[in-house]
This record gives structure tokens, sequence and C-alpha cells, in this order.
């Protein structure tokens, strides 16, 4: 009984977890997924980098799209800096047909992505993430050789219109770990598309 | 003379209305506003965007709700997260091909962050999604709605 009682219990903070994802502080999760290039990368390939821009994206969303060119950007001003850009691609094909690994291959191709663009084709990392929409950025700090949370959200606070933003909050939060600061706010939130899973 | 100011004040109201079919234009403020507004009427306020595939997809149960509650106590309100310069290139000719009566709010905050909170907590940005509330009870689903689970939605709130 106490032994059922403790599965039990076990099986609903698990659910508890997976359903809240991560947060500012948390250890991030590892993961291993095919490039459009058709290799694999781990986000242990960048443990000789300061921190990684995660980016959850995909092709048809218009945010995901009025983003682009702000995601190549970052990447274009960070990587050098030890935080480059590492995309990646939720959507399940079968109900956004616009995302399969070959349209990603196209997309990545035509707009020349400086970063890997990978495929969560199992759909299990955006979900131990706790990423819900596209764009949804996860700010990764590498503190000695462990990649932590250290902001969750939205890039500015603009999406239609690059040159009206006023507040840029990953780039502040990019910068307040160059400065070996904690970024405030470490989250923010954004419309997004919602991130297409089978039921 | 002034019956003749006002007369035409009102043809100017009542023609800037029809254009654009009177998309009301709705801010942070605006919104939290619409969702403390306590009495005798249950709100549904969907927001969902033209662009966005499980809204559109379920857009047709809100115009059902709103036509078939016209006399009941039940306000639908469509809030567009369209981009405001989407409006006349895919707001308008989605709402007119459609035939969508429920009233309809452009969004013009673009600052996300600074007012989704305010209408729900839990809410992480991702469309669609629904807040359904009366001056006892509220309800917030971030999710693609059926028919069935609307209207279920909208009893229970109700009951």
């Amino acid at each position: 009984m106490k032994k059922e009682l403790f599965t039990t219990a076990l099986t609903f903070i698990a659910i508890i977890a997976v359903n809240a994802g991560l947060k500012p502080g948390d250890k991030a999760i590892a993961f291993s997924l095919k490039n459009v290039d058709e290799t694999t990368v781990s986000l242990s390939d960048y443990s000789d980098q300061k921190g990684v821009i995660l980016v959850f994206t995909c092709n048809p969303c218009p945010f995901a799209k009025a983003y682009e060119k702000r995601i190549i950007q970052l990447d274009q001003k960070y990587a050098s800096q030890g935080y480059p850009v590492v995309a990646i691609n939720p959507n399940n094909a079968e109900i956004s047909p616009e995302d399969t690994f070959e349209n990603m291959k196209v997309r990545a191709e035509e707009k020349q992505y400086p970063f890997p663009y990978l495929k969560d084709e199992t759909q299990e990392i955006y979900k131990a993430y706790g990423a819900t929409r596209t764009p949804h950025i996860f700010l990764l700090e590498n503190k000695g050789g462990k990649f932590k949370i250290a902001y969750i959200g939205a890039i500015d606070d603009n999406a239609m219109d690059a040159a009206a933003v006023t507040q840029r909050y990953l780039e502040a939060a990019i910068g307040a770990l160059i400065s070996g600061d904690t970024p405030n706010p470490n989250t923010t939130k954004a419309i997004g598309c919602v991130i297409k899973a089978k039921e | 003379m002034k019956y003749w100011i006002i007369t035409t004040l009102f043809a100017i109201l009542i023609l800037s209305k029809g254009i654009g079919q009177g998309i009301e234009e709705i801010d942070g403020d605006g919104i939290a506003a619409l969702l403390q507004k306590y009495n005798d009427t249950t709100y549904v306020i969907n927001f969902w965007a033209t662009w966005c595939s499980p809204c559109v997809k379920e857009i047709d149960f809100f115009e059902e709700l709103h036509t078939s509650s016209r006399d009941s106590k039940i306000k639908v309100i469509l809030v567009s997260l369209d981009f405001p310069n989407q409006v006349e290139q895919s707001l308008i000719p989605f709402l007119e091909k459609k035939e969508i009566s429920a009233p309809v709010m452009l969004m013009t905050d673009l600052d996300y962050n600074s007012w989704i909170e305010r209408v729900d907590k839990s809410w992480s940005g991702a469309i669609p999604a629904t807040l359904i509330y009366n001056k006892e009870q509220r309800v917030f689903l971030e999710q693609e709605l059926t028919l069935d689970e609307l209207f279920e939605n909208v009893n229970q709130i109700m009951n």
C-alpha cells in the first residue's frame, strides 16, 4: 500500500515536472538531434562556448518568420562572443507539412542560416524544455561545463517591426551574462504559434 | 445648427464603424478592463489570429456560440493578434469570407510581455487561448477547443 502510494506520488510529481518544463536556474537538458546538413548536433558539442541561444522555431509561423532575420543577426553578433544560436524545429510534420525535414533544409538553404537547424523528431526535447510556442527562446549559460537556463522567453518587444523595438529582452540577458550578472527579467512572455504535436 | 452638427457627427461615427467591420482596437489596459467586468454576463474571450491554423479551425464554433446566444447573457469577443499592419490585407478579408458577426477587437500593444500575464498567470502566450468568465467563475484554456468543449465550458461557468 505504502509502496503503491509512493509510486503514485512519484508519477504525479513526474507529470508536474514534465508539464512545468524548465525554469531559469535549472540544468539544461542534453539533446542530440539531426541537423539540416545531415549531421547530428548535440548540446555537448558546445561545451567550449560560454553559452547557447536555443531557439525553438519553425518554417510557417508568422512570428517565427518575423523574427527570422533577427535570429540570424543574433548569431552573427553573439557567436563570436561565445553565444551561438542553435535552432530547433519542434513541430510534427504530419500536422504541419511545411515543417518536414526536407522543407527545413530548403528554408535553411534559402535564408543561409549560419546556425544549425535541428529537427526534434520525437518531440521529446521541446516538451522537456517546456517550450510551448514558436519562437520560444532558452538562453543557456555554460557553468563549468554544465549548461544552465539563464533566460526564457521573447527576443524583444515588437515582433511586427524590428525598427520599433524598445526593449531587447534577450540581448539584455546575454549582456548580463557577459558582465557576470543574472538576467533581469529572466523570463518574459510573447505571443507565438502553438507547437504542433500529435494528440 | 447644433442638431445638424450632432447628426453629422453621428453619421461619421456610423460610417467609420462600418469601415473595417467595426474592428475596435484594444491595448493591454483595455484587455485588463475587459477581464474584470463583474455583471450578469458571461464573457467568452478568444485570443486568435488569421495565421493561426488551430484558431481558424475553431473560430466557427465561437461564431456559432455568438449567434446562438444573442438573447442570452453570453458575450463572445474575438481578440485578434494579427499584426496591425495586416488588418486590411488579412484580417478584414478573413472576417468577410467567414461572415463573422461576433465582435472582433484588434490588439495593438505589441509588447506582449506587458499584458499576457494580466490575462492569466498560466498563459505561455501560445494561441489559441480562451478565457471564459463571469462574476462567479473563471476558466482559462490554452488549447484548441471543439464545439462541444466550448459549449461545455461555457455551461459549466454559467451553472
